[in-house]
Formats: structure tokens, C-alpha cells, sequence
């Protein structure tokens, strides 16, 4: 057990999933030297070498598009995307190439690769710094998409993710970076693709991964004051989806409310309401509701706790679902 | 740009050129089995334009005019080392010794792929242009990461030249000096637009600004093209970098079937390249020195004829996938949705036809 920022316990992962596997190489923009712009990579390319640490031209298309190459060619590829809004110009090789090599070469070719991507908002930074691409992503065959929200779950689900023979695009919540918990480095949380439940709760379902999952923690236990419990799902993946752990609570709590900071229209949440509501039909007493982000560009970052899900807008969706 | 120089080992009218940069000796078997190479795949070009016309093909890419450049440089490569192709290139494909009716499964479309890459180290067709330059430089930074003695070629044409992709490929390329040889074929037209809409500049002399040489060699000579992507190639091998090598040749046909070329281009200009036959010369050459009679070189035509037959039947033959195959190899590993879905097709159809071949 050690207590350890995400940020670091990320770096742990990255550096035993190194030790484990000759053929895992990282690629990205200033991973070497400075460690990446989050030191996440710190110290790793004093440890393994140019070759493993590969600081990367200014090519956001190239990272991704050599990584393919890379993956071709045996190796397990593990590229860092600087931030959020810099992963478009990768988007084309991502959706070409990355996601359609194994099914287009017949199973020939694995593209066994990890994309990390820093995502989400709230640390006051300027545009294109603080976006939430995941729906992009899940709604591309071919790639998996997972999100951890602890230090314990960034220090294994980035060695799973390594592990994974499918290519996984793996979005680490930014404004955690720095906070700390515990890791347990001795036994895993449980599989990659699978939710896990953070709170018991009777009354409503909460469901969120990533960056709002702090939110939606604060949110039950003030919720909690009022007399309301709330269940707490972290969805880890949400690409699979995991449906039965979803179904399981909100056939318990009937009422389920999806809360992410990416906007709400065409949005995770949007596929998650859907499949519950055909899951659960019979024992929901309300339609699900969404809080997310509103369906703008994201907003300049002095207004940024407007935009973004708080424990105000998750009371009132939870207020809202008992109207019904 | 027309009168820029170029590597030529063979003119037109078949007389051998000798260079000190670029020395080629061919046996006399050699350069028979350049020519059968280059009469083949023409062929077999042709057979599957007509395959197309008949219904059979969804869509055919003809090499027409590009037979020296493609088994010039198909013929250099070693067999450890490894192709990343554009969709044009069915001649390197029958030099990596890919069935030629195997290239076709894509354009019959029974698969978005075709053959395993691996047995013929030899990347599948990419239909978005320059995406493979970029994934070529980093099988090739692999390569060099392994200590490899083998390098990379990657094909694409001179529209590419003005993707991303490509740029960033000769960037990184460079940067890494990785065992990377980059062949464009100019073949003067990116469906309707000539190459004037690309560049400014010869393709060739961009590879200065990259940090790497680059050469324009005759491509329809497949001579020069052996020679100077062999070279290439040895450069690459030997820890030196990239080389941009760009085979100056012509797109005789359409850009697919699809495509209708009286709409952009006049005659006179297919006349004029007529005359620089990437086949005829090498047959010329042949007669010339008395390598072999014509009688030899109608064998050739029968051989390429029969072939061509038994590649009809192949492809006639070819029937697949089935419904349910729209769910196996998108993951590697086991998916729920792909499950669920694939449930719901055999809900809706019954397992005996979702299973059935189309």
C-alpha cells in the first residue's frame, strides 16, 4: 500500500508495465526529459533509454500514425496525446487506422496500443485544454475506452490497458492529477471492462467516470443530509459499456441520473439512458436524466464551474427525478 | 517540370544508358524476368478492368503505364524487408509473391483487407491518402529499435505528396533517421488534377527540406527504378536514413474505374507517353542484343493470357464473407456488444443464413 498522487501512481504503472514487457515503448510530446507536461512519464526515459521514451516531433498525426507502425510491427505502443484538444489532428489515424487494422487484416494484425489522453476541464487553462472527446472515441468500433478516477485505479488500469491486445484509448481525469490516494500494488481492483460501485445507496442511481466522479461523491453525501441515498457508479469503461452493473442498481433504486463533463447532447449519457431505459423499463419511476456539460464550445475557464457538472446542478437533477 | 533530369539505365527505344552513380548488372535472366513481370501484371490489369465491367469487382485501380516503376521497385526489395502500399499497387504485390487473385478480394470486396501481412511482409492497401507513410516510419523506427538488417518502402502517389501524413512521414523520417525509403509514383494526375496543383516544385526536390535526398528516376524504365531503389534501400539498411525517390511515369488509364478521364485530360498527352512504354523498351532491349527471339516474347504474351484465364476462375470462384463475419476480428478480444449484436443478427435472420456465405 502507498499513498500516491494519480499522476504518480499513473507513472508507477507505466514503469512496471515497462519492466514487464521489453516491447512496451512510450511516445509523445516531451515525455522524456521533462517528464511530460504532467510528469507522468517522469524519470522513465532516464530508466529505459530513447528507444523505450521516445520524445516525439511536434505531430500529433505521427504519434498516433508511427504508433500504428510500431504495433505492426510487434511492439506495444503506449502514446501520450499532450491534451485533450490536441488529439484531433491523431483523429484520422486513430479512426482509419488504429481502430480498423485488426478487423480489416483479418485478426492478422493486433493493434495492441494505448492512447493517453489528459481530459476534462476545471484547472483553469486556456482553450482547447480542457475537453471531454470521449464520445468520439466510444462511438468508433474497434476501440475501447476506459477512464480511471483514483490513484488505484490509474496504477492498474493503465497496466491492463497495456495488457489489452485491443487498442485502448485511455483518458486521464486532469484536475485528479494531484490528489492523492491509496494504491494497493499487490492485487488488482478487478478486470479493465468492469464498473465498480463507490457508495451504496437505495434511492437513486448516480452514474459518472473520470473528472465528475469527485463531484458526484460530494453530491451523494450531501444528498445524504437531505435524507436521500445515493448509489455511486464509476463506469471505468465506457467502451464496453458496463450495462449489468448499471441495470443491477437502478432495478434496486429506480431512478438513475448520468452526470459527465462532456456536453450532454450525443453524449455518453445519451447511450447510457437509452440502454437502461430498455434494460430497466419496468422498474424505473422517472425518466433517466443527464447533467453535463452544456452543448457549447467549452467556455472561457473564469466561467468553467458554470459549465460544469456541480453539486448544485446534481441535486437538482436528483430533485427533478423525484417529481416524477 | 517536364524538363527536369532524371536517372534513365534505359531509353524509350531501348538502348542502355551506363551510370557511375547507379551501375546495374542484369543477367540474362534477370531482365527476361523483368519483362515477364511487367507483361503479366499489365494482363492482369487489364483481365480485371473487364472483371469490373462485368459486375465482378466493385471497383478496379489499373497500374496501366506504371508496370516499370512498380516491379522495379518491388524486384529491390529483400524479402525481410517490408512494403506499405497505397491502393495502386498490385505489381508490388505480385513481386512479394501475393497471388494475384489474392489482391483482388478487396476490389471484389469479400474483405476490407485481403492476405496476411506478415507471411508476405506486406502492409494491406490504404485507401486514405498518406496514412501508410506514417504507419511505414514507425514499423521502421521498430525495425531500427531491433537492430534489424531490413528496411521500409512505403508507395503513394503525387496527390499524397500534399497530405499531412506524408509531410509529417518525411519529418519524422528524417528526424529518427529511420531505415525509410519513400517512392512516390508521379503518374501526373490525382484523379482529375495534374500535379501542377500539388507542388511548385519537383516532388524529388522537397526531400532537401526535409534533411534527406531525394531522386527522380525514370519510371518507366524499370532499369533505373531497380537500380536506384536498391540503392535506396541499402541506404536505408545501413543506418543512413530516408531517401525520396520519385518515379517520373504516367497514369495511362483511369484513375478507377469509376473515373472518366476525357473529362480532364487530351489525347495527345497519353500519345506522347505512349511512346515511352515502360514494356516496349525492355522488349526493344531484348530483340536488340539478341537476349531472346520474339518468338520467346509471344510465349510470354500465352503465359500471361493462360494466367489470366485461371485468375478469372479464381476470382469468379470467390464468394464471402458471411453476414454474421461483420462481427468477428473488430476486437481482439471478447466484446459484449459484438456479442449482443451478434445475437440480435441470428434473432433475425436464424444462425443457418447470418452464417451463409454471400
Amino acid at each position: 500500500m502507498s499513498d500516491l498522487t494519480l499522476a504518480k501512481a499513473l507513472n508507477e504503472g507505466l514503469r512496471k508495465a515497462m519492466e514487464d514487457d521489453a516491447r512496451v515503448l512510450l511516445i509523445g510530446e516531451d515525455i522524456g526529459k521533462l517528464g511530460g507536461v504532467f510528469r507522468v512519464t517522469d524519470g522513465l526515459q532516464k530508466d529505459f533509454g530513447e528507444t523505450r521514451v521516445i520524445d516525439a516531433p511536434l505531430a500529433e498525426s505521427a504519434i498516433v500514425g508511427t504508433s500504428v507502425g510500431f504495433a505492426m510491427r510487434g511492439f506495444r505502443p503506449v502514446v501520450e496525446i499532450q491534451f485533450d484538444g490536441f488529439v484531433y489532428p491523431a483523429f484520422d489515424q486513430i479512426v482509419s487506422q488504429v481502430a480498423k487494422q485488426h478487423k480489416r487484416s483479418e485478426g492478422a494484425w493486433d493493434m495492441a496500443m494505448v492512447i493517453r489522453i489528459p481530459f476534462g476541464g476545471g484547472i483553469g487553462a486556456v482553450e482547447h485544454h480542457s475537453e471531454s472527446p470521449e464520445a468520439y472515441f466510444a462511438h468508433t468500433a474497434g476501440l475501447r475506452v476506459v477512464s480511471p478516477s483514483t490513484p488505484n485505479d490509474g496504477y492498474w488500469m493503465i497496466r491492463q490497458a497495456i495488457a489489452c491486445n485491443d487498442p485502448v484509448v485511455f483518458l486521464e481525469p486532469k484536475c485528479r492529477y494531484w490528489e492523492k490516494g491509496s494504491v494497493d500494488e499487490e492485487a488488482p481492483p478487478g478486470p479493465l471492462f468492469a464498473a465498480a460501485v463507490r457508495r451504496a445507496g437505495t434511492d437513486a442511481t448516480l452514474v459518472s467516470y473520470g473528472p465528475a466522479m469527485k463531484t458526484c461523491l460530494r453530491a451523494a453525501e450531501a444528498a445524504q443530509a437531505e435524507g436521500k441515498s445515493l448509489e455511486v457508479i464509476d463506469l471505468r469503461t465506457i467502451s464496453p459499456l458496463d450495462t449489468d452493473t448499471v441495470a443491477a442498481s437502478v432495478e434496486k433504486t429506480g431512478r438513475l441520473i448520468i452526470a459527465h463533463e462532456a456536453p450532454v447532447f450525443g453524449g455518453i449519457g445519451a447511450e447510457i439512458a437509452a440502454r437502461l431505459t430498455e434494460r430497466c423499463f419496468y422498474s424505473l419511476a422517472a425518466p433517466p436524466l443527464r447533467v453535463g456539460g452544456y452543448s457549447t464550445p467549452y467556455p472561457p475557464t473564469r466561467v468553467e464551474e458554470d459549465y460544469l457538472p456541480s453539486v448544485d446542478r446534481l441535486l437538482d437533477a436528483l430533485d427533478r427525478t423525484f417529481e416524477y | 517540370m517536364n524538363g527536369e533530369p532524371f536517372v534513365q539505365l534505359l531509353t524509350p527505344e531501348g538502348e542502355r544508358v551506363e551510370s557511375d552513380v547507379y551501375p546495374l548488372e542484369l543477367t540474362d535472366a534477370e531482365v527476361l524476368g523483368l519483362y515477364r513481370d511487367m507483361v503479366v501484371i499489365r494482363r492482369l490489369d487489364v483481365e480485371s478492368t473487364s472483371l469490373q465491367r462485368q459486375g465482378q469487382l466493385a471497383l478496379w485501380a489499373p497500374l496501366l503505364g506504371q508496370e516499370a516503376a512498380q516491379i522495379g521497385a518491388g524486384r529491390a526489395m529483400a524479402p525481410d524487408d517490408f512494403g506499405f502500399p497505397s491502393y495502386r499497387e498490385h505489381g508490388i504485390a505480385w513481386c512479394r509473391g501475393i497471388p494475384p487473385s489474392t489482391s483482388l478480394r478487396i476490389f471484389r470486396q469479400v474483405t476490407n483487407g485481403g492476405w496476411d501481412p506478415r507471411e508476405y511482409n506486406y502492409a494491406l492497401p490504404t485507401i486514405v491518402i498518406g496514412n501508410q507513410a506514417l504507419n511505414a516510419v514507425g514499423y521502421a523506427m521498430g525495425m531500427q529499435n531491433e537492430g534489424a538488417d531490413a528496411a521500409v518502402i512505403t508507395f503513394f502517389g503525387d496527390g499524397a505528396t500534399s497530405q499531412g501524413d506524408v509531410n509529417e512521414a518525411f519529418v519524422w523520417g528524417a528526424s529518427f533517421q529511420a531505415p525509410i525509403v519513400f517512392f512516390v509514383q508521379n503518374n501526373h494526375w490525382a484523379i482529375s488534377e495534374p500535379t501542377e496543383r500539388q507542388t511548385r516544385i519537383p516532388i524529388y526536390r522537397r526531400a532537401e527540406g526535409f534533411g534527406f535526398p531525394g531522386v527522380r528516376v525514370d519510371g518507366n524504365d524499370v532499369f533505373a527504378v531497380l537500380a536506384v531503389t536498391r540503392a535506396a534501400l541499402a541506404r536505408a539498411r545501413e543506418g543512413s536514413g530516408p531517401t525520396l525517390i520519385e518515379a517520373y511515369t504516367y497514369r495511362m488509364g483511369a484513375h478507377t474505374t469509376s473515373d472518366d478521364p476525357t473529362r480532364y485530360r487530351i489525347d495527345a498527352e497519353l500519345e506522347e507517353w505512349k511512346l515511352r512504354d515502360p514494356i516496349e523498351r525492355v522488349r526493344a532491349f531484348i530483340v536488340r542484343n539478341g537476349i531472346a527471339d520474339t518468338q520467346h516474347t509471344k510465349d510470354v504474351d500465352a503465359e500471361a493470357d493462360a494466367m489470366a484465364r485461371t485468375f478469372r476462375e479464381e476470382v469468379l470462384a470467390m464468394t464471402g464473407p458471411t453476414p454474421l463475419s461483420i462481427f468477428d476480428d473488430v476486437y481482439a478480444e471478447p466484446h459484449p456488444l459484438m456479442d449482443e449484436e451478434r445475437g440480435q443478427m441470428v434473432g433475425l435472420l436464424g444462425a443457418s443464413e447470418a452464417g451463409t456465405l454471400r
